[in-house]
């Protein structure tokens, strides 16, 4: 009992043999196998796979996006299997911040305006002091009333850390957050999301395919075929490309 | 190429069929109305037919006075009963039957009230029997001077039976009959094309209905063995010398229905117009469409430049799509247009009692060839510019990442300027008396040249308009997109804005006219109470015994009447008013002699206006020729001229011309009370005076005024239910750019819902950009309107118009209206927008 509690404390979101299948009949593809896995809380977790692995699937299931076929997912004590579209977006609104690949910007809003959006869909006051913490830390203060075509890729992706991080979310997905910045700016985000954690305790999934990138992760797991098939702890980039080479042989 | 501009055209089938659908709605209209005119005309064909099958030959008096169709028709003359004899003793006559038939017999019904119809005549006659038409169903025809069998329909219609007392109006006030014979037709028909019909004996009908004793208004000549109406025709022309029109049935026929087919087409023309308006709104949302799905395929245009595609193949692609669309909408919108004409006619046939037997449906040539013409014109015309927009698409676009920046407005502003300046050139023109094109040009390009300005318009007006939606964030998010493309948003805007602002134009010129009538009846006419009834063409009158009534009622001070007719003065058709007594009435309309004098001092007199007067070149001494519809010509002597008025015109002739009126009775009456006297006692003594005169009633100034300007209702009503259908398409139109932008930003939508947004938030944000740009569609209309209804009114003071007045409600209600046509298109955007899946809408490309 004692042992659970202080489980669910640990633990920001679980997978409990979770299945996924797409299409019927001869078109199916399987997606996951009856994946478990328990994402530590303050921890950077790099989820990351050859290509149809099956990481993506799992990133989408973990943070409400897309529904899992068997199994049951969670994020801390709420379960996600069986939420109405109501409960999911309020799940969202609080516990969970999303970076895309895209950056994501709305054009019409200016970097201010979309760090804060989060929290002005959810009508809730800004945390000014925290804003300023968030501000400074991703180095945007003189960018602040920009719109985002005024911006360079690294700096909207910047502007995206920013918007998931103001509402303090209980876990942030990042899919793939460096895939459209050269790596000079991805190191910028990375170093960012790595701090984070670090200084303000904030728990991070991202799903990659770069080595250079898992490797500012606390730990990485690797999916094959929809399988976990492997963790690694404190990853450099060789180890975690070594292990890349003996799950895509 | 032709493949591959098909197969994406297929790729975007809901996208189009929204276009599709405007040019569907005016081609609709269009072929409609020509399938309308055609059905009605065939059907008035056979009922004509059916009235003149008894007649070989037909004899009339030449009328006196000859007026066109279009002043409600000719003012017939009478034919004596000598010409009877004559026509019966020419050989190969078989039977001849003198008519004493016309328009003008009002039955009081049983409730009261006069019979009245929607367009079919009553008819008052002579009865003549059973015929192969006219066949008895109960009673017997006529036979005393105070009986009067009814076809059925007029017994249906007053609910009237054999036995029953009734009262008949006609030249004469109210007499009474009784009901002797109900009659029908051949092929059990209760009337022809929903005409009532009294018959009277001989005698009677030739008094109450041509006003003359021993007199016919038409002869019916059937021939014997042997003789060809034509032989007949001649026979009889010769016998009874030329005063007389002498003519076959199938003159008759063809005359009658040309007649009528002229009153159709002018039918035809209306809604032809109403069309246009309906294509022209269509064009904007044609034009926007075809720039979106242009823009859209930026890179695919691109491409097949890289590839080698010439200029002229880009444009043909995109014009073959046009034309493609124009094409089916034609096919749909005839289809559609065949079932509104049937329709419409069925309801001009079966409502109000017309009771017109409809031809089969037919598809007149002119049907099909305006529907094609006119929906792949507008469609191509329309799809042109974005056609050559697409042309200017660099190779170099598809390897581009984004789309070229938007444009900057100043060229289209500029533009727009020009044209709009053109336009109100044109207009000034058309008002200052160059004619109705141009006025309707002057509109036509005004509109196109605020159209071109709209978009310099849109960021300011609309992020104004937005700070109302503003205190929630879906709003401001609403907001915010409806600013982003100025371009989309503001033709979608000046689609809403064209009809809008003629509906807002008409209703200025009509709110300001009847301020105008006000004002003026209250500074110009001094007359406390007014007797009047329909106008028409046989306009209502009442017994001129009332008015000596009136008269003896205490605080009555002064009373005046007025006769009318049609006759030819100098020649010339017009109105002729005859005034017993001019002093009386030159007081009730404070009318001042500018010349001569203003009180007759005995028969053969007239006075005229000043402008009248001037424009004719007469003066007081001069005399005027005059023939009414009965009587020899008249010459009337000028006494007086009088200073201009805004009520009253024209010639006012002395009493003795009475005489020779159709109906020697007043149509007007006047009554002015002792200032301390209530107006609304005397009124309701009137009122009860006028129990045996049911056509007209008594009101008070304001309240006759009230009486004319509801007419203005009925015509503004009528307006807005045809410019109905351009608001429509501007819905399809707002319906349009809202899914296309929905689809464009599926991204958006997904990042905002992925980042907390519900659902109903999404809906919100969709409602208020719809919103935002169907007001700002509608204060563009007012805008437009209000302008050019002022200009209108401005331009009109010398007729009348005295004030401009705003329909400030009304506009407020449009305004409202605007907001909620924007909450209906937004619907099914939002919900789409709501149902964006998230995951799929984030996902890598």
């Amino acid at each position: 009992m004692t042992l659970t509690v202080e489980r669910t404390r640990t633990i920001a979101a679980r997978a409990v043999d979770v299945w996924k299948t797409y299409g019927s009949g001869e078109a199916q593809v399987v997606a996951l196998r009856g994946i478990n896995v328990e994402l530590e809380r303050g921890q950077f977790t790099a989820i990351m796979g050859p290509s149809g692995s099956g990481k993506s699937t799992l990133m989408h299931a973990l943070a409400g996006l897309d529904s899992v076929t068997r199994g049951q997912v969670f994020i801390g004590d709420t379960r996600l299997t069986g939420l109405s579209d109501g409960g999911l977006t309020t799940l969202r609104r609080t516990k969970v911040g999303f970076i895309f690949q895209q950056f994501n910007l709305l054009p019409t809003l200016t970097a201010e305006e979309n760090i804060l959006l989060p929290l002005a869909i959810a009508g809730r006051k800004p945390d000014r002091a925290w804003f300023d913490t968030v501000v400074d830390t991703v180095g945007l203060r003189d960018r602040l009333k920009h719109r985002p075509s005024q911006l360079s890729g690294g700096q909207q992706q910047r502007v995206a850390c920013a918007r998931a991080l103001i509402s303090r979310p209980d876990i942030i997905f990042a899919d793939e957050p460096t895939g459209n910045l050269d790596s000079r700016a991805g190191a910028d985000v990375l170093t960012f999301l790595r701090n984070s954690v670090v200084q303000h305790g904030q728990t991070i999934v991202m799903v990659t395919h770069d080595p250079v990138a898992a490797s500012y992760a606390d730990r990485v797991i690797f999916l094959a075929d929809g399988h976990l098939v492997d963790e690694l702890r404190a990853p450099t980039a060789d180890a975690v490309l070594d292990r890349l080479k003996t799950i895509e042989v | 190429m032709l493949k591959a501009t098909l197969k994406s055209l297929l790729s975007r089938k809901l996208r189009l069929l929204l276009s599709g659908t405007a040019v569907v709605l005016g081609v609709m209209f269009v072929s409609g109305a020509f399938v309308l005119t055609d059905t009605l005309g065939r059907s008035f064909d056979g009922l004509f037919a059916t009235i003149y099958s008894g007649t070989d030959v037909g004899v009339a008096a030449k009328p006196k006075v000859a007026i066109d169709e279009f002043d409600g028709g000719s003012v017939p003359a009478n034919i004596p009963a000598a010409v009877l004899d004559k026509v019966k003793a020419v050989p190969g006559v078989a039977s001849a039957t003198g008519s004493a038939s016309a328009d003008g017999a009002r039955v009081i019904g049983r409730d009261g009230k006069v019979v009245t119809t929607f367009g079919p005549p009553r008819i008052g006659e002579n009865w003549t029997g059973e015929t192969g038409l006219v066949k008895l169903r109960e009673g017997r025809g006529p036979t005393a001077d105070n009986e009067i069998a009814i076809n059925a329909a007029t017994a249906k219609a007053a609910g009237l039976h054999v036995g029953d007392q009734a009262g008949v109006l006609t030249l004469q006030p109210k007499k009474i009959f009784t009901v002797v014979g109900i009659f029908g037709y051949s092929g059990g028909r209760d009337s022809i094309g929903g005409a009532l019909e009294i018959a009277f004996t001989e005698p009677v009908a030739q008094q109450l209905m041509l006003g003359q004793p021993g007199v016919y208004s038409s002869i019916d000549v059937r021939a014997g063995p042997g003789t060809t109406p034509d032989q007949l025709r001649a026979a009889i022309a010769t016998a009874i010398g030329p005063d007389y029109q002498v003519k076959t049935g199938d003159q008759l026929r063809a005359q009658a229905a040309d007649g009528l087919k002229q009153g159709l087409s002018f039918f035809n023309n209306i809604l032809i117009g109403f069309a246009g308006v309906a294509l022209f709104v269509g064009t904007f949302l044609i034009l926007n469409t075809f720039s979106i799905i242009v823009a859209q395929r930026t890179r695919e245009l691109a491409l097949m430049r890289a590839l080698g595609g010439s200029r002229k193949q880009v444009i043909g692609s995109v014009l073959t799509e046009a034309f493609v669309i124009g094409l089916i909408a034609s096919v749909l919108g005839l289809a559609a247009g065949i079932g509104v004409g049937v329709g419409l006619a069925w309801l001009f046939g079966n409502v109000g009692g017309s009771a017109l037997e409809l031809a089969g449906v037919g598809v007149p040539a002119a049907a099909i060839i305006s529907a094609f013409a006119v929906g792949i014109l507008v469609t191509v015309v329309a799809a042109l510019l974005p056609a050559i927009r697409a042309s200017r698409i660099p190779p170099i676009a598809a390897l581009q990442e984004s789309a070229t920046p938007d444009r900057p407005l100043t060229k289209l502003t500029i533009g727009g300027a020009i044209v709009l300046a053109a336009g109100a050139t044109l207009l000034g023109l058309g008002l200052s008396g160059s004619g109705i094109w141009l006025l309707l040009g002057g509109v036509l390009v005004s509109f196109i040249g605020v159209a071109l300005l709209t978009p310099l318009l849109a960021r300011p007006v609309v992020s104004v308009l937005g700070r109302v939606f503003s205190w929630s964030v879906p709003g401001k998010l609403g907001r915010l997109n409806s600013g982003r493309n100025p371009r989309r948003t503001a033709i979608t805007a000046a689609a809403l804005m064209v009809g809008l602002a003629l509906i807002t134009g008409v209703n200025v010129i009509l709110t300001s006219a009847t301020k105008s009538l006000h004002h003026t009846a209250d500074n110009q006419v001094t007359a406390d109470l007014i007797i009047a009834g329909d106008p028409g063409a046989m306009p209502a009158t009442f017994d001129a015994a009332v008015m000596d009534k009136v008269r003896a009622i205490p605080g009555v001070t002064r009373t005046a009447t007025e006769y009318m007719d049609l006759g030819s003065v100098n020649g010339k058709a017009e109105g002729v008013v005859a005034v017993p007594d001019l002093a009386a009435y030159a007081a009730m309309f404070r009318l001042s002699p500018a010349s001569g004098t203003l009180a007759f001092n005995g028969p053969g007199e007239t006075v005229l206006d000043i402008d009248s007067a001037n424009k004719q070149h007469l003066k007081v001494g001069d005399t005027i020729s005059v023939q009414l519809s009965r009587g020899e010509m008249h010459k009337i002597k000028i006494i007086g001229v009088y200073s201009k008025s805004d009520v009253i015109g024209g010639y006012l002739m002395s009493s003795d011309l009475i005489k020779d009126f159709r109906v020697a009775q007043p149509t007007m009456g006047y009554v002015t009370v002792a200032p301390g006297t209530s107006v609304a006692t005397v009124k309701q003594q009137v009122d009860k005076l006028l129990v045996d005169s049911p056509e007209v009633t008594v009101a008070d100034r304001s309240g006759y005024v009230d009486q004319l300007s509801a007419q203005f209702n009925t015509l503004l009503t009528m307006i807005q239910v045809l410019l109905a259908l351009a608001i429509l398409i501007a819905v399809l139109g707002i319906v349009n750019t809202l899914a296309l932008s929905v689809l464009e930003r599926t991204r958006e939508l997904g990042l905002l819902r992925a980042i907390g947004m519900r659902r109903a938030q999404t809906m919100r944000m969709v409602t208020v950009e719809a919103v935002v740009i169907s007001v700002f569609g509608a204060l563009l209309g007012l805008a437009v309107g209000t302008g050019l209804g002022s200009a209108t009114v401005r331009a009109l003071k010398d007729d009348g118009f005295t004030d401009l007045a705003f329909p400030w409600t009304t506009m407020a209600t449009y305004l409202g209206l605007a907001a909620l046509v924007g909450v209906v298109a937004a619907v099914i955007p939002a919900i789409r927008a709501a149902r964006v899946n998230v995951l799929a809408a984030i996902a890598h490309e």
